[in-house]
Order: C-alpha cells, then sequence, then structure tokens
C-alpha cells in the first residue's frame, strides 16, 4: 500500500532519493537534507500522500558515518492510512555541521520534536521559531544523546552536601564485572575524563 | 553473617529509649508524631502507589499523615515520590528550605532513596545528596505496606528524637534472624 | 448636588497594564506531573504560556543503549507508569516486528486482556485525578478502590501492583493463572459499577459540567497537526485508533467501539475515556471467552527465550541457551522496525534500530502524552488561568512518558 507512495515520492525528487527500502512491513525513503522541506510539503499538501500526522522526528547518531546523524520522520496519513519514514543524513563526524530545515511550519508536533532532537543530539533546525532545549535545563552543556556523551556524566545544578556516607557505589568497581560478552558502545567515549568517575 | 558490609545508615531498633529530657518534649512529640502534615512532592511512578496508600484499602490517614499541604510553610513531613532529576533538583532544595522547623524528610522510592536504576546524566542518586533525608523506603515501587512502615518508622523516630537516617527494615529479618528457614549455602566456618 | 472636584473622566492614574508572569511550577497540586507552565497574565485570561517539561527526565532512551534488548523492559513499564503493560506489550511488539515472529495464540489473548485491564486502570486514574481537581474528591476514592481491584489482578498474574516488566520479546513472563479469567470478569464488572456511580455523581452537576464544557476547545485539524493521538483527538471528532485502524494482536477479531466526541473540549476528553473503559469491559469478556485454556504462552525458540529451568539445569544446550540469552541477551537482526500500538494516550511507537548485536544501537520510544503536551500551549491561551486545571487534568500528561 505504500509503495505507491514510495513511488510518488520517488517521481516527484527524482534527483534527491538516495535510496527507498522496505523492511518489516515499514517503508523508508531517503532523501538528501537539501530537499528535506520540500519533501515536507510534498507529503503533506499532495492528495495522493495526504499525510497529516507527523507521527514522530528524531534522530540517530552513527558515529562510525559520514555523515553522522540521521534525521528519522514518521509520518502516517489517517485518511488514506499509508505510513512512511524519511531519513536525511547530516553532520560531520566530529557532530558540526548538522543543519536541515525546520517542518515546524508544516506540522505544529515538529515543533517540540524538533526542540527533541537539538536538545539530544545538537541537529540545528533552520527556520524554528525557538529552539531551546525541552528535556534538560538550559545550564547543560553537551548533548547526551550522541555516542560520545557518556551516560554517567552529570552536570549538577544544586551543589552536593557534604555529608559522610552519601556517596553513589558503583554497582561495580574497574576490575570487577563482565568484560567478555556484549558490544557496548563505549568505543565512541573519547572524552571522558576523571570527573566523570566521581560521584 | 548478617552483617552489611558498608553500613551506611543507622537501622533503628525501637526499644531504644529516646533522646527528650522533659516529659513536655516527649508530650510534643506524641503530638507531632501523630498530626504530620505532609508536603507530597510527587514527580514519578512512586505517585501512583502514593495515591493508593492515600487511598481507602490502605489509608494512611489512620496514622495521622491525613492532610497534604501544597505549601512547604505549613507541612513538616516532606515526602519526596519519585526520581528527582538534575533540573528538579533546584526545585527541591528550594522546597526543604522553605518548610519551618521541625520538619522530617521521607524518601518514597529507590529513585528517591538512591537514584534507582537510572544511573545516568539527569538523575540525582538519591535525595540525601541535595537534603538531609530521615526515612528511606526502598521499593520500585514500594508495597503500600512498606510505605506505612516507613510511616511507622518516622513516628517512632519522632517520638524518639533519633535524628539519624534510617531505612526500614523488615520486621522479621532473613538475614539477622537464623529460624527463617533461609536456606545456608557456606558453613558458618567459612563465612 | 454639588460638582466633585475631581473630575472622574480623565483619568490621572494610569495602572500598570504590564502583563503579570507567573509560574505554575513543577511542584504544582493541581497538576498531576511534573511540568511548569509560565503564563502571562492580563487579569485572570491568558495571553501567553510557555509549557516547560523535561523535570522527569530519566534518560530512558540513553539507559536503553546500554542494556540489552529484554533489559529495556523495566524501563518501559516506567514510562506510562499507569499502564505499564500497554508498553510492555508494545515494546515486545516492536521487537517481534523485528524478528518476523508471531506469538501463540494464547499469549495473543493474554496480552490483550492485560493491556485492556491497564487501560481501564490508566483511564481511571486520569479521570479520578481531573474530578479531584475539580474538588470532587469522593470519586476519586471510589475509583481509587477500583483501581486497587485491577491491580489486584496483575499482582496476582504478574508479582507486581505497578511496574510488572511481565512482558518478554516472544510471549509473558509466566503463563496465566487458573482463576485469572473468571477474575478478571468479577472485577470489569465491579469497576464498571464504579464507573457508572461515579458518572451519576459527576455528570449531572451544574458545577463540574461548568467547569468542562467548552473549556479548552481543540479543533479536529489542529490536533492532528499537533501530533495528538488517542483519547484526545478522538474527543476532537478523528476516530483514529490504532486498534481499529492497524490492528495488532487479536483486535480484529474482536468487536468494540470507539468513542468519539463532538466538541474537543474538557469535558469531551472526559467522556471520552469513561466510555473507552467500557469498551475495554467488552474486548475483556470477549477475550475471557475466546482464550485457550492451555497451549503455550510463550514461543518455541532457543534464541529467544529462556528454558525452563529445569533444563536449564539438567540439559547442556538448556544451560547454554541460558548462558548466551543472560550473558549476550537476544540478538536483533540488523535493520530498523517502528512498531505501534495504542497506549493509553494514544499511539505509543517504538522506533528500534539494530546493528545485530545484543545491545540496542537506538531506542526511540514516540511518546504519545509528549505531542499531546506540546498542544497544551494553544489550549490554554485565551482561557483563563482556572481553566489551566481541567484542560492539563484532560490530557493525561504523564510525566515517565513524556519526559522519557
Amino acid at each position: 500500500m505504500a509503495q505507491k507512495l514510495i513511488e510518488l515520492v520517488r517521481n516527484e525528487f527524482s534527483d534527491s532519493v538516495l535510496d527507498s527500502y522496505s523492511q518489516h512491513g515499514d517503508e523508508t525513503v531517503v532523501i538528501e537534507p537539501e530537499s528535506w522541506l520540500a519533501l515536507g510539503k510534498f507529503l503533506r499538501d499532495d492528495p495522493g500522500c495526504d499525510m497529516a500526522l507527523l507521527v514522530d522526528l528524531t534522530a540517530v547518531d552513527y558515529p562510525q558515518k559520514t555523515p553522522r546523524f540521521e534525521v528519522v520522520a514518521h509520518l502516517a496519513s489517517l485518511r488514506l492510512g499509508h505510513r512512511l519514514r524519511a531519513k536525511a543524513a547530516v553532520g560531520a563526524t566530529d557532530g558540526t555541521g548538522a543543519q536541515i530545515d525546520s517542518w515546524s511550519g508544516l506540522w505544529g508536533s515538529a515543533n517540540w520534536a524538533e526542540r527533541e532532537c537539538f536538545d539530544m543530539f545538537g541537529v540545528d533546525f533552520r527556520g524554528h521559531p525557538d529552539l531551546r532545549r525541552i528535556l534538560l535545563y538550559p545550564e547543560f552543556v553537551g548533548h547526551p544523546l550522541r555516542k560520545d556523551y557518556p551516560a554517567d556524566r552529570i552536570q549538577p545544578l544544586v551543589a552536593f552536601r557534604d555529608a559522610e556516607n552519601i556517596e553513589k557505589l558503583p554497582p561495580f568497581g574497574p576490575s570487577e564485572g563482565m568484560s567478555f560478552g556484549r558490544k557496548t558502545h563505549d568505543q565512541w567515549l573519547t572524552n571522558r575524563d576523571a570527573a566523570d568517575d566521581d560521584l | 553473617m548478617g552483617q552489611l558490609i558498608n553500613p551506611t545508615t543507622t537501622v533503628l531498633d525501637p526499644a531504644e529509649t529516646g533522646f527528650f529530657t522533659t516529659r513536655l518534649e516527649s508530650i510534643l512529640a506524641w503530638a507531632q508524631k501523630y498530626s504530620l502534615f505532609m508536603y507530597p512532592f510527587v514527580t514519578a511512578c512512586c505517585g501512583m502507589e502514593f495515591m493508593a496508600v492515600s487511598g481507602p484499602r490502605y489509608d494512611f490517614a489512620r496514622f495521622g499523615s491525613e492532610a497534604p499541604r501544597s505549601s512547604p510553610r505549613q507541612s513538616d513531613l516532606l515526602w519526596v515520590v519519585g526520581t528527582i532529576s538534575q533540573r528538579q533538583a533546584p526545585i527541591l532544595r528550594r522546597i526543604y528550605e522553605q518548610m519551618a522547623e521541625p520538619r522530617w524528610v521521607l524518601a518514597f522510592g529507590t529513585c528517591a532513596s538512591s537514584g534507582g536504576f537510572y544511573d545516568n546524566y539527569t538523575t540525582v542518586a538519591g535525595i540525601d545528596k541535595i537534603i538531609p533525608c530521615d526515612v528511606y523506603i526502598p521499593g520500585c515501587p514500594p508495597r503500600p505496606e512498606a510505605v506505612l512502615d516507613g510511616l511507622m518508622l518516622l513516628q517512632d523516630k519522632i517520638q524518639s528524637g533519633d535524628r539519624r537516617p534510617s531505612v526500614v527494615k523488615p520486621r522479621f529479618d532473613p538475614v539477622t534472624d537464623p529460624t527463617l528457614g533461609l536456606v545456608q549455602l557456606r558453613r558458618p566456618s567459612q563465612a | 448636588m454639588e460638582a466633585p472636584d475631581i473630575d472622574l473622566d480623565t483619568p490621572s492614574v494610569t495602572l500598570d497594564a504590564d502583563p503579570m508572569l507567573l509560574k505554575m511550577g513543577p511542584a504544582h497540586p493541581a497538576t498531576h506531573g511534573t511540568v511548569r507552565i509560565i503564563v502571562e497574565l492580563s487579569g485572570e485570561n491568558i495571553e501567553r504560556a510557555d509549557v516547560q517539561i523535561g523535570y522527569l527526565h530519566r534518560g530512558f532512551e540513553k539507559m536503553c543503549e546500554r542494556g540489552t534488548w529484554s533489559q529495556v523492559f523495566p524501563y518501559v513499564d516506567r514510562c506510562n507508569y499507569v499502564s505499564p503493560l500497554l508498553n510492555n506489550v508494545g515494546y515486545a511488539l516492536a521487537c517481534e516486528k523485528l524478528l518476523d515472529l508471531q506469538v501463540p495464540l494464547r499469549c495473543q489473548y493474554y496480552r490483550m486482556m492485560l493491556g485492556e485491564l491497564a487501560r481501564i486502570a490508566d483511564h481511571l486514574t486520569c479521570v479520578s485525578a481531573m474530578a479531584m481537581e475539580l474538588g470532587a474528591f469522593t470519586p476519586y476514592l471510589w475509583m481509587m478502590k477500583a483501581r486497587e481491584m485491577v491491580w489486584d489482578i496483575f499482582e496476582e498474574e504478574t508479582g507486581a501492583r505497578l511496574t510488572h516488566s511481565f512482558g518478554r520479546i516472544g510471549g509473558m513472563a509466566l503463563p496465566p493463572t487458573p482463576g485469572f479469567t473468571e477474575h478478571s470478569q468479577a472485577v470489569v464488572t465491579h469497576v464498571i459499577s464504579v464507573i457508572g456511580e461515579a458518572e451519576r455523581l459527576l455528570l449531572t452537576n451544574r458545577i463540574f459540567l461548568d467547569r468542562l464544557e467548552n473549556v479548552g476547545v481543540m479543533s479536529a485539524d489542529d490536533a492532528v497537526s499537533l501530533g495528538w493521538t488517542g483519547p484526545t483527538l478522538r474527543a476532537s471528532g478523528i476516530p483514529y485508533d490504532v486498534r481499529k485502524a492497524h490492528p495488532y494482536l487479536r483486535y480484529g477479531d474482536v468487536e468494540f467501539e470507539v468513542p468519539v466526541g463532538v466538541r474537543g473540549d474538557c469535558f469531551d476528553r472526559f467522556v471520552v475515556r469513561l466510555e473507552e473503559m467500557r469498551q475495554s469491559a467488552r474486548i475483556i469478556a470477549q477475550c475471557a471467552e475466546r482464550m485457550p485454556k492451555d497451549g503455550p504462552v510463550n514461543i518455541d525458540d532457543p534464541r529467544i527465550m529462556l528454558p525452563a529451568k529445569d533444563q536449564v539445569y539438567d540439559t547442556i544446550e538448556g544451560t547454554i541457551q541460558h548462558f548466551k540469552l543472560v550473558m549476550e541477551g537476544i540478538k536483533l537482526p540488523a535493520g530498523e522496525v517502528y512498531g505501534y500500538t495504542e497506549g493509553g494516550n494514544g499511539e505509543l511507537g517504538f522506533y528500534l534500530v539494530s546493528d545485530g548485536s545484543g545491545t540496542p544501537h537506538r531506542v526511540r520510544i514516540r511518546p504519545p502524552s509528549f505531542y499531546v503536551t506540546g498542544g497544551l500551549e494553544s489550549l490554554i491561551t485565551g482561557q483563563m488561568i482556572a481553566d489551566v486545571v481541567p484542560c492539563f487534568g484532560s490530557l493525561n500528561m504523564i510525566g515517565g512518558e513524556c519526559d522519557h
């Protein structure tokens, strides 16, 4: 059912569509970031697409790829019943230069979704009316869902009390725990420092 | 067997005599413990259990903890219910500072006691990093009976005047009581 | 009468007409959920509003990347913590979509029954909290009593009243207990009678109706543009329910209706939830008849399901299977999937990106209440300050899900 949708998109954006595939029942189209806004307008306004509901807009960090971040949008049409995943890749390997057009003029849900994407990944949405952090506080430095942000690096707003016996005991010491088995994402943590191991 | 390796909190024995010296103070403590005005600082899933503990089946109004007051000025027990994020920490600190003495703090749930399993950039690993805490009630979320146990422990502490941070312990502790049928995997000489 | 000395027509005192800034802060008695709503007031009218969420941001997506696929279940429970089984089932279905497998029939009905019970618990909480914030304390206590009975079923089945972590990829943690269908039907009957009592108390009360009717109206087009789904979208007139539009499990086989509102105001959002509870009761009754009395609940795949404990201790295959699944985790194939179900607040989706190892590369939750709360600004702008309470209550913002 969404195959027709992919053909429509491919016909309209024949030179910007990089890839399109169907996997586990989901149809995906990968497009160049310069055509992102035009794609959004087309998907919303074209009667064959009629994707009135922007279900979700987020990003995924692939540190080993260039461009590094993949902005992923899920759209659905309530009238026609089909769904689509649209992707565009932005950003250099060190995380700078991740810019893409904002869809907040097309769908109201894009406003907060893009703010969250900016908050977590640092993707800049051009044309967003109010691009500030939404889930974290303004004093926070960094973008936590990037793979090179250590998960336990805290940036407290309130100085911790100077009392006894309130340290956080880690579950494992440095020489304990499982050294084999699962792959973790620690290989991307290049900027871990001593402060990350306190508290 | 039965010793905590790194005891960070005191497990209170209800049989301890109090620190109060005058009869007036102990009468005041009796009045305080049975008329706690609570400030429910509810953030997360433990709030659902808080609603259940306040509900008809497990009713903490029976313990005198009847009146929720939405102003820290009017309350003397701060229930910290749920995860405290770094963003929420200044607000919690300010609410605690606005409360007038005597005031007590109850950490409801594992996230408030120790951060829970949210060992990450955004969670405060226990409210005792920010404000002093009197009773910790572990559980994710704790059963209402555990909450009532913690409330009764707090009432015992108020009566005895003890301000050491304490943990709810089971009334019959299998760790310290060898008659509760715990399987011994090691002989005592090897422990 | 002599003329007054002062000229009343030309004012000599100009009043300060700047709007007043009020922060309905994260610690507020009538917002069940931590959210800060900064409003600019002109008298009682709200000129502008800024809704700030994130006070319960717990790093769900970052934590998922540090474990295995099945270690996500406890985190997912705590997202929408009033209906945790809907989250469990939704996430399990998303993983099973990536694996292209279907659970046995008995498990499908079991998941449906537990999910609809969780939905009843969710709506009971929302409706009763909304009533309480408007001053009606009695229905809150009645519905807490009803919710306790639903939680009794959960405790019997899963072992926990809340945050069960009962879902597994490929099935559920345990099969249904022998008295499950009778217990759930008895409880649901009683819950429906409690809802009827609360309705009789509330829906004819002039004050209650005045506070909810025509307050916080959201048109259908605006609601769709804002990404609203679930009871709030249906209250605005759009009959979109994932269970009907894209049926999953056995929702295509059972009969139920989707209540749709007319005006899109707080009253419609309130009544839609009451009606949905009745429809959930119908689904539970039908599932109770159709669920097979015996048969496997989990799929029989050694790469996904933990073996029975006696096999772990007695056979080498069981030991190895247990070891690999616990140490390395279930290895979902590389790829990505977006699996969506009808959560308590709307379309709950999980976008999973897998790289073929046992560690998730990305787990994105599409939280329905995030998008619903995004519409709060436009909902309360132009309303009075006292209308913020029913508007916010009718949206059912669950902090764990909204801030994930």
